[in-house]
């Protein structure tokens, strides 16, 4: 494709208030949804004069609300210069196309952007059905905007000396991460401080493998599945407990969730190697004790306890 | 068996190469995290396809002085940056996880009285 798509952004090393843009905006907010799709049926020349019409250079293919395949503006001038532009889209399409979910974040469609270079990317909802479609230009323009509001939104502050400032870390907070939905970069980071400084205590490397487990699948359950949360770790003389508390939406059913192999993560989470639904059953196996209590709406609140020194139960034969 | 020999038995690329060249005890192939988490054994080389930062975070928790990646997966630079804070080796291979858990089994199973 001769057209340049890429967006000059870093999904991972970018100003904080940009990173939080681009994971907390949706592909849905993103995305065309002004759809224009061709049937199987329709010949090249026909999509050919479509695009003309809306200037476009891609069409989605659809058939009963789902895609099928892709014609772009190169499959037309090959069909010009091979001479079938009168076959069936059918016949000529891309059927191997690669799409975007309207939940995954924004952070996706830039990375897809620059790592595919295609032009254009259906976007399916859960149920696999096109909604809508996405372009470098839909990301450019959203992001200009609330790149621009985020600006103003700073320069008031400031002017206002309001300028947020971070709060100094003391003894009690030194132990306590946010997690940011489905920020996969940062997630992980909470854990791995946790188990440095239970390696610094020099605590039996088991029982620091349990707690990471916990504390790793904690973390991991709020960048999945919540609006983002707080996981703390408190460490007493007798034992170590791990509290992760979120902001929501809640557990619908606790007991289904505390299932292994239960999970209601979409495909591309479970393509990162997340989602197999065993989360809370791996850490509930590790704790001495477990407590998990959610509301809908409101969020949910899971505490592990693991007892350290003298209290603590005897290794367990898997994770040990 | 260390971590430079299997490299070099397995005829890896070492894409983070400062690490403790630590023995390894065997290996764990898995491609869901939560898994790895819950049944890989500390000083296992972990062999996958899931080639990420979050790859080097289960690893570290875990104990898993290496990391196999599979299918010449593209290793991305703030992986490789993670690793190397961990001191936590990746090797690449072309080789898909079924190839190069068979090798190494085998290699346990000749090298060592700890095959599995």
């Amino acid at each position: 494709m001769a057209e340049d798509t890429t967006i000059p952004l870093s999904t991972d090393d970018s100003p904080s208030v940009v990173l939080e843009l681009i994971y907390r905006l949706k592909i849905k907010d993103v995305m065309s949804t002004a759809l224009i799709s061709a049937k199987r049926t329709d010949t090249l020349r026909h999509i050919q004069g479509l695009m003309r019409e809306n200037y476009i250079t891609g069409m989605p293919v659809a058939e009963d609300g789902r895609l099928v395949g892709v014609v772009s503006i190169d499959d037309i001038v090959t069909a010009l210069d091979k001479g079938y532009i009168d076959d069936t889209a059918e016949r000529r399409m891309t059927r191997n196309v690669i799409v975007l979910e309207d939940d995954m974040p924004l952070s996706f469609a830039i990375s897809y952007l620059n790592k595919f270079r295609y032009g254009r990317y259906p976007v399916l909802n859960r149920n696999r059905e096109l909604v809508g479609i996405l372009t470098s230009k839909d990301v450019i323009k959203t992001l200009l905007v609330e790149m621009n509001r985020e600006v103003l939104r700073l320069e008031r502050n400031q002017l206002n000396g309001t300028a947020e400032t971070q709060t100094p870390l003391n003894a009690s907070s030194e132990l306590e991460f946010k997690t940011v939905k489905f920020d996969f970069e940062g997630a992980g980071h909470g854990s791995m401080e946790i188990k440095k400084a239970l390696k610094k205590l020099n605590l039996d490397p088991k029982l620091i493998r349990r707690i990471a487990v916990a504390s790793y699948e904690l973390e991991i359950n709020q960048v999945v599945h919540s609006y983002g949360g707080t996981l703390r770790c408190d460490i007493l003389p007798d034992r170590v407990v791990i509290t992760a508390k979120d902001a929501g939406p809640g557990i619908e059913n606790v007991e289904l969730a505390l299932q292994e192999g239960w999970s209601t993560a979409n495909e591309w989470i479970r393509s990162l190697g997340f989602g197999a639904g065993m989360g809370l059953s791996n850490t509930k196996r590790v704790s001495d004790d477990f407590f998990i209590e959610s509301t809908v709406g409101s969020g949910t609140s899971v505490r592990s306890v693991i007892r350290i020194g003298a209290d603590a139960s005897p290794p367990k034969e898997a994770g040990s | 068996m260390t971590i430079r020999e299997m490299a070099k038995e397995l005829g890896c690329e070492l894409v983070q190469d400062e690490f403790e060249d630590a023995e390894l005890s065997g290996g764990y192939t898995s491609d869901l995290l939560s898994d790895v988490m819950a049944h890989a054994r500390a000083g296992e080389a972990l062999i996958t396809i899931q080639a990420h930062k979050n790859t080097v975070a289960v690893a570290s928790l875990a104990n898993l002085p290496a990391i196999v990646a599979c299918n010449s997966r593209p290793i991305p630079p703030d992986m490789i940056e993670a690793a190397r804070e961990e001191g936590i080796a990746i090797l690449r291979t072309k080789e898909t996880q079924y190839q190069v858990s068979g090798h190494l089994f085998a290699l346990f199973a000749t090298s060592t009285d700890r095959a599995i």
